[in-house]
């Protein structure tokens, strides 16, 4: 219960790009069509479940504060927290390279697919965004990390393939000239947010 | 020695447009949409708008700096990895002092001042400018660029704070309860004025920086996108 109820929170309610806007360089640079919406979504997906559990044990046993007494009573009062930023990045910059690598390896077809989107989340917001919100949010156990980041990650695939649909219909349309393309894409994503809100306060 | 090789006067013509133009015609958010992430999220307030732009001008001058005087040092295949970590590093320092000097602001911005490292203005000035230019050059791109970003987010909280909540703060000086207090019944309040709870919430700001780039591709045509 306790992770359906994390998994529905950080997909719907804390939504990353409604509620905070993370990622949205991407989300507006690559929601043109809903093919590679679908793409990038994802991949983010992907990035997220690897990435959130691996900051999660970096946390715990190395950054936080009191984190390294297992190496002995003398690091038992170390807090490295301060690095935590440096920390995640190379984090996530590695693993991105690394799964790349691998998807590359053995799955030729998935690698197709995702393409150029890889290499390129290594600096979205939304994943160091996650690591950050993960470590704020002091969770109780790796699980509920994983599924935090499934979490996020399904509300971003969610809004990127919205606006995309949206945006694939909306080229029809008689938009004043000045407010078209980006101008549209932000208005149409506060409406989305404004529907999203509905979702506050719903629980299990 | 370098100062006998540059004949262009320090803020010539070029320089100048180098600050100029990241205001308006290049602005680094509503035309080029780098950077929204935080610009849409830190705007409720005044004061974190403000101190969130100074943070990121200051790590993007920084940067600009280091990487342009690092420039022919770093080898083309891991230029990004050694941007990201210079950035890391500045913010790093940035966060700390803002948790030195500015405690309640800098809890305010939460995570978004780790953030600023995926910031795309810093990555995308880093990796457009400061590798292929002067580092006095780079100086002035990372002023420009930082004031185009801050522009935007003061405008935006502007408009968030003054409808939101019927004032404005602005660090070092007392709230400016422009509207009254509303507890109190004061000002507009006593009239039956009440504050726009919308502007509030996280929707709010993407209509404004929508109706901003409105306006922004109205006054300038050759902005439209075709």
């Amino acid at each position: 219960m306790e992770y359906i109820n994390i998994f529905i929170k950080s997909a719907f309610i804390d939504n990353m790009i409604f509620t905070f806007f993370f990622g949205m360089c991407s989300y507006l640079a690559v929601s043109k069509t809903v093919k590679t919406a679908v793409g990038l979504g994802s991949a983010v997906i992907f990035v997220l479940v690897v990435t959130t559990p691996l900051n999660y044990l970096l946390e715990t046993l190395v950054l936080q504060e009191g984190a390294l007494s297992w190496l002995g009573d003398d690091y038992a009062t170390m807090d490295l927290s301060f690095l935590s930023f440096i920390m995640f990045i190379a984090v996530i910059a590695s693993i991105v390279q690394l799964v790349e690598m691998l998807v590359e390896k053995f799955s030729p077809a998935l690698y197709g697919a995702l393409g150029i989107f890889l290499p390129l989340i290594a600096v979205n917001c939304a994943i160091l965004g996650a690591a950050l919100f993960m470590q704020q949010k002091q969770f109780a156990n790796i699980g509920e990390a994983t599924i935090y980041g499934l979490g996020s990650g399904f509300g971003w695939f969610i809004a990127i393939v919205l606006i995309a649909a949206i945006r694939e219909k909306i080229k029809y349309s008689h938009i004043p000239a000045p407010v078209r393309g980006v101008g549209m894409a932000f208005i149409l994503t506060g409406l989305m947010g404004l529907a999203f809100l509905g979702f506050l306060g719903f629980e299990l | 020695m370098s100062e006998a090789k540059t004949s262009e006067p320090l803020f010539s013509k070029k320089n100048v447009a180098l600050i100029k133009n990241p205001l308006n015609k290049i602005n680094p958010v509503t035309i080029q949409v780098l950077g929204i992430c935080s610009a849409l999220a830190v705007t409720v307030q005044m004061d974190n708008a403000i101190v969130m732009s100074v943070a990121v001008m200051a790590v993007l001058v920084l940067g600009n700096l280091i990487v342009s005087l690092m420039r022919n040092m770093i080898p083309g295949k891991i230029r990004i990895i050694v941007q990201l970590v210079i950035v890391a590093g500045l913010v790093i320092i940035v966060d700390q002092v803002l948790k030195a000097y500015v405690y309640d602001v800098s809890k305010k911005l939460s995570v978004f001042v780790g953030l600023i490292i995926t910031n795309c203005i810093i990555m995308g000035r880093l990796e457009a400018f400061a590798l292929g230019n002067k580092p006095w050059a780079s100086i002035l791109d990372g002023v420009g660029n930082g004031f185009g970003y801050g522009l935007v987010l003061v405008i935006v909280a502007f408009f968030k704070e003054l409808f939101g909540s019927g004032a404005l703060t602005i660090p070092g000086f007392e709230k400016f309860e422009i509207f009254g207090n509303a507890t109190d019944m004061t000002g507009l309040y006593s009239m039956g004025y009440m504050d726009n709870g919308l502007m509030l919430l996280p929707p709010s700001s993407l209509f404004i920086v929508g109706i901003y780039i409105w306006v922004q591709k109205y006054r300038n045509p050759d902005l439209i996108e075709s």
